[in-house]
């Protein structure tokens, strides 16, 4: 956005609407704050998220980060106390309107957490599948979970145990599991908090490679304390400090030239 | 010469550390008698449980000496005075008023229980456990006068003629309503467990973990739906549990069911009937039983009450051993 300038810009006064409109926003927020109870978590964030790209956010602990991701599937208001203000927009529909119902949203934006939580009393199959039946989406179970383990790069692993329960999976798989249960809805967009944080690196670097090729059908939010990985595996970053949104741009930009000290000190190790 | 050996053998930081546990005297000894105490402790129930059965069955040998087990257990004549003996109808009434309890007390139990967990406000959770340890502490002979004064009438001119017409082509509704009968007892048993099911069945619902619900509501849940297929499943063995304590207190409540269910030794299909319990005939007869066959006949109705227990116990386990391994299980 702030890099180079591209040359025939200058010459009309709309510059490159064609550009515009591929880069139209699946994510939109504006002047987006969230409380818990009194303390105001979110201040007046506003930041955009093209379709098909990978965003990371990065930023301290109680940076407010999850809380963003949260509020884009509308989990934060089911703690007890939490609300949010401003607008929220995927494809230009107002997500925070008494219209949306969260349900119906939550199934367009998918999510996976910080700690692997599949369901431990049902199966591998049962788990991927679990979120299509809820929905009550008709179509061939068997054919729905090989693709979502497959593009969840689980497959292969478990093919020959898909009856077996989830528990008895390793913890990175546990995790590409959630993922495969998220995929299984056909989500627009999938938000990630910390999805690698307790893993080893093997697994990790098996999910960022997966968040490569879900950017293809997909939008991703990733929220990341590993700043290697918010480099590997997105397109654009956001930096959260405090609870205000002090700087985004591509990723590269962020890492090698940014604009705000404060996220020079932070991509740089100096803090957080 | 010792000191250069050891240091071959232990490794030196090993060789530091050894020293100090056995360095404070007294510890091995205060650790000793520690672990003796709780022997003592755990050999202490066994050694209970076994002399109250053994005493029980000594006292009952003579009638089991005398009758046949079948005869005793399938047997439907009590006649003291002919010294016939028979616990099945006493066992019949334990075993459906208790059950009746269960099938009453069980799902609003859980209702009430999801209620407190999944959807009140912590502000309203203070105000349906207050009633609930309240329920907790009435003691049974008070159940049972609240029930013989108040539940027996109700249920003898309202509930079981309004059962009778509407449901009356089942078994279970037919015949007078005397009022005192299985179904009291059933329904005042279902108000007493139902404070301790309740309470274990939210404690076990409080350890579900908070990131199963979010998994469920991420996926597009709707509250209810979380609750079947995150919270439950979660939670089963621990409700099932909580169901089985709410059993064996039901199966040996004695006071309230004898003031309620009426003490006629006989087997009816209908609720409306009167009916007997194991514990009843036990607290009714003990005092004037004359002979040793009678004293012998009322200690066997007291063991076999602790089978009927210890089989119910047994069946939960089993049940909760199936139940926690589903996925497994349909691997194999």
């Amino acid at each position: 956005m702030i890099s180079a300038p591209p040359p025939v810009a200058s010459s009309g006064p709309h510059p490159a609407p064609a550009a515009s409109d591929t880069a139209r926003p699946k994510i939109e927020a504006i002047d987006l704050s969230a409380w818990y109870g009194t303390t105001h978590v979110l201040r007046n964030v506003s930041l955009s998220v093209p379709a098909n790209t990978v965003l990371a956010i990065i930023g301290p602990s109680g940076c407010g980060k999850s809380t963003f991701v949260r509020c884009l599937n509308r989990m934060h208001e089911l703690v007890p106390g939490a609300r949010q203000s401003g607008q929220l927009r995927i494809d230009g529909e107002d997500l925070l309107s008494r219209k949306v119902d969260p349900v119906d949203l939550r199934r367009r934006v998918g999510m996976v957490f910080q700690r692997p939580n599949p369901f431990p009393t049902l199966s591998i199959f049962d788990n991927v599948i679990a979120g299509f039946k809820l929905n009550g989406i008709r179509g061939d179970h068997a054919a729905v979970v090989e693709k979502s383990l497959r593009r969840a790069a689980l497959w292969d692993e478990v093919k020959d145990r898909l009856h077996a329960s989830a528990l008895s999976l390793s913890g990175g798989q546990q995790q590409r599991l959630c993922i495969a249960r998220a995929l299984a809805i056909e989500p627009e967009v999938l938000l990630m908090d910390e999805p690698a944080s307790a893993l080893d690196p093997i697994a990790t670097a098996k999910i960022e490679e997966l968040i490569h090729e879900l950017k293809q059908v997909l939008t991703v939010v990733i929220v990341t304390h590993n700043m290697q990985q918010a480099a590997r595996a997105s397109d654009r970053t956001a930096f959260f400090y405090m609870g205000e949104l002090i700087e985004h741009g591509d990723t590269e930009q962020i890492f090698t030239n940014p604009r705000e000290p404060r996220t020079e000190d932070y991509v740089t190790g100096k803090f957080g | 010469m010792s000191t250069s050996a050891e240091s071959a053998v232990a490794p030196p930081v090993l060789r530091e550390a050894l020293p100090q546990t056995g360095g404070v005297p007294g510890r091995r000894v205060a650790d000793r008698l520690w672990s003796a105490l709780l022997i003592a402790f755990g050999g202490a129930i066994l050694v209970v449980a076994g002399v109250i059965v053994f005493s029980l069955g000594h006292v009952a040998s003579p009638l089991l000496r005398a009758t046949h087990l079948i005869d005793f257990l399938l047997g439907t004549v009590w006649d003291p005075e002919r010294e016939r003996f028979g616990a099945l109808t006493y066992l019949y009434g334990t075993v459906v008023t208790s059950l009746l309890a269960l099938v009453i007390a069980a799902p609003v139990s859980i209702g009430l229980a999801l209620f407190v967990t999944e959807m009140s406000p912590p502000s309203l959770r203070s105000i349906v456990s207050f009633p609930l340890e309240l329920l907790a502490g009435i003691p049974s002979v008070v159940y049972g006068l609240w029930g013989l004064f108040v539940l027996v009438p109700l249920l003898r001119e309202t509930v079981e003629p309004f059962l009778a017409r509407t449901l009356g082509f089942l078994p279970l509704f037919k015949g007078p309503p005397i009022g005192l009968g299985f179904l009291a007892a059933g329904m005042i048993l279902a108000v007493m467990i139902l404070p301790t099911m309740t309470s274990i069945s939210i404690e076990v619902l409080k350890t579900v973990p908070g990131a199963q619900r979010e998994a469920a509501l991420a996926l597009g849940a709707t509250p209810w739906e979380a609750t079947r297929l995150a919270v439950l499943p979660y939670a089963r063995a621990g409700i099932l549990g909580a169901i089985i304590l709410g059993l064996g207190r039901a199966l040996g409540e004695t006071m309230a069911v004898t003031m309620v269910i009426g003490n006629t030794p006989r087997i009816s299909a209908s609720l409306f009937a009167p009916g007997y319990s194991l514990p009843s005939v036990i607290a009714n007869e003990f005092a004037e039983a004359s002979g040793a066959m009678h004293t012998g006949a009322l200690a066997a109705l007291g063991l076999l009450l602790f089978v009927v227990t210890l089989t119910f116990n047994s069946i939960a386990r089993l049940l909760v051993r199936v139940v926690t391994r589903g996925p497994e299980r349909s691997a194999a």
